[in-house]
């Protein structure tokens, strides 16, 4: 420490905030040159396309024309004169409201039932539910499972055992299309946010149970409240962000699986919309409008969630 | 084994559950374990099983779980089907590699110098940056598409790798990994004494910091492996040479069952390799996420 004062010879307290802060900046400039490339990219290509989108949303910009602003009337159009919109919104948010909890108590409660087995089987059941969802190439499986003829392995059993007479069209039926969307999607669910609970309850200390237990806590589930959340409380966050984030995303199964459009937009979510707006018609001003809505609604959530995980344990 | 030898113990010498571990409890657990995990693993077991069936199984009425006369038909009637489109089947496998091996140097060389700066290096700022980042991992790409192919096509980019090289340089979800980590398997002490041997930030980074983190970038390599390896067509690649081999063989749908043997090969051959690098790397994921936290 003694170092530090001799390279410093003016302390702290005799300098005003703005001195202390450039001196820091030239001190540590190093910090500065090594962020730069990486923020370049992510300012180029993240922080840039956000603001980007809600000023282009504003206008009318279609790549071809000098874009007028036009203020708000991409939101009016929006919310009031685009019924697929308001069909996308609904789907987006049943998707988001259903896979998004589901899948996060699942990879919650998944972790903490296998935290106690020996780490071998705990590896390879990790391996299992984790799979899913970096097996990209998987996805196809489901619709030999659900295929439209009697060689799909639903329709075979249900013709077989007389259930049904002639075969279902699983992705093409309104009726089925949403639920058969939802599960799958869940099947690819357990992610990021599983892992970082299989390893968050790795990291708490078990002396904190065993202490628990003396001081009468009655049941595992008295165990998860009191002890086990509030010490995960950081991973809880972290993985609440990943769930909502991917809730909110879907689209890429439902067009894997159904097609685009799927059958009388029965699963048509925002991103559909704005792949529709943005990259066929080319109507950038427009779908800018609903990216900003997407985004609104992403972090709206998010940001919601997370003061409700504050209140975890207390 | 020691764990679970210490809980019993526990038990008989108080005469009562220590551990709140009643028998109704395990039988519940073990039961929705048992019933999610088949949920989970038959259909992957499905797809490789389909996979290997000859035609006239897949034809089989009811379906049949099992293959009876399994055989690698289905993996040479994708070569050959793959073999038929006009550009080189060893194309599409050159453009994945390349996109991915670029995507991931880049990834793991920017983001986590820019990791230990923002961890290790006291600079003005670095509280604002990293929240950022933080905030950007609560929306996903998808709300930036729009705004991103105008920057891309403006830059020139269209029809070019850089078009996905470049952007995915600057993913952050395995930076703020990388920064958490580094956050708490680092002590400043390492680093002070270093800096005061007249050591440079830079080979602080290379030689102290980097290998004390092994199991962060080797998580960053995967994540973003993961994430081009997958990269199928794409809004910014017109030409075909340029496409890639997840494109390629997501062109051989399920459209037909007479298909579905060559699709199911398609998908094991996808999903065989992000599945096996998790595999070798599983524990140092799962100890880079232990310190995955987000704190406020």
């Amino acid at each position: 420490m003694s170092e530090k004062a001799v390279k410093r010879p003016v302390a702290r307290k005799d300098m005003t905030k703005l001195q202390w802060t450039l001196k820091e900046m030239r001190r540590n400039y190093i910090g500065y040159i090594f962020i730069a490339p990486f923020m370049f990219i992510f300012f180029l290509f993240t922080v840039i396309p956000v603001a980007l989108s809600l000023v282009v949303s504003l206008t009318n910009f279609n790549m071809m024309e000098w874009p007028d602003f036009i203020f708000m009337d991409n939101y009016i159009r929006l919310f009031l004169d685009d019924d697929l919109f308001i069909t996308a919104l609904k789907n987006t948010i049943i998707f988001a409201v259903i896979t998004g909890p589901t899948s996060y108590f699942l990879s919650l409660f998944t972790a903490w039932f296998i935290n106690e087995l020996p780490p071998k089987i705990r590896a390879i059941i990790t391996l299992i539910f984790y799979a899913p969802s970096i097996s990209g190439g998987a996805l196809m499986i489901w619709q030999v499972l659900f295929a439209n003829d009697s060689y799909g392995w639903a329709n075979g059993w249900l013709l077989k055992l007389g259930i049904i007479d002639t075969p279902i069209l699983w992705f093409y039926d309104v009726k089925y299309i949403m639920p058969l969307c939802i599960i799958v999607s869940l099947w690819t669910s357990l992610g990021t946010s599983f892992l970082a609970f299989i390893a968050g309850l790795q990291g708490i200390n078990r002396s904190l149970f065993e202490a628990g237990a003396m001081d009468g806590i009655k049941n595992r589930w008295q165990e998860l409240w009191f002890i086990t959340l509030p010490s995960m409380k950081d991973q809880l966050m972290f993985g609440a962000v990943m769930a909502i984030t991917g809730a909110f995303g879907y689209g890429g199964i439902v067009t894997a699986l159904c097609g685009f459009p799927s059958t009388d937009y029965a699963a048509y979510t925002i991103s559909h919309h704005l792949d529709d707006y943005g990259g066929s018609r080319y109507e950038i001003g427009y779908a800018s409008a609903i990216s900003f809505v997407l985004f609104m609604m992403m972090m709206g959530s998010n940001l919601l969630i997370q003061k409700l995980l504050k209140k975890v344990g207390q | 084994m020691a764990k679970r030898l210490k809980d019993k113990k526990m038990r008989t010498r108080n005469h009562e559950v220590v551990l709140n571990r009643s028998v109704g409890g395990d039988l519940g657990i073990n039961i929705f374990l048992v019933i999610m995990g088949l949920f989970m693993f038959l259909p992957m077991l499905y797809t490789v099983l389909q996979s290997l069936k000859p035609l006239d199984e897949l034809f089989y009425y009811p379906p049949r779980f099992f293959v009876r006369n399994p055989t690698l038909k289905n993996f040479t009637d994708l070569l050959r089907l793959m073999g038929t489109s006009w550009v080189p089947f060893s194309r599409y496998i050159f453009n994945t590699i390349f996109i991915t091996a670029c995507g991931v140097a880049g990834q793991l060389v920017f983001a986590s110098i820019a990791a230990y700066a923002l961890s290790k290096v006291k600079f003005p700022g670095r509280g604002f940056f990293f929240k950022l980042i933080r905030y950007s991992l609560m929306f996903s790409s998808t709300v930036t598409s729009i705004t991103s192919f105008i920057i891309i096509s403006s830059l020139g980019w269209m029809d070019t790798y850089l078009a996905i090289i470049i952007p995915a340089w600057g993913t952050t979800l395995g930076l703020y990994l990388m920064k958490q980590f580094m956050e708490s398997n680092i002590t400043d002490e390492m680093l002070e004494s270093a800096r005061i041997d007249g050591a440079t930030e830079l080979r602080i980074f290379w030689a102290i910091a980097m290998p004390m983190v092994k199991p962060a970038w080797l998580t960053l390599i995967i994540m973003s492996f993961q994430g081009l390896w997958q990269s199928g067509s794409s809004i910014y690649i017109h030409s075909e040479q340029l496409k890639t081999f997840s494109y390629a063989i997501s062109q051989i749908l399920a459209t037909s069952i007479a298909r579905s043997g060559a699709a199911a090969a398609s998908g094991v051959i996808m999903m065989i390799v992000p599945i096996f690098v998790f595999v070798i790397s599983q524990s140092n994921i799962i100890e880079t996420m232990g310190t995955s936290g987000m704190k406020d």
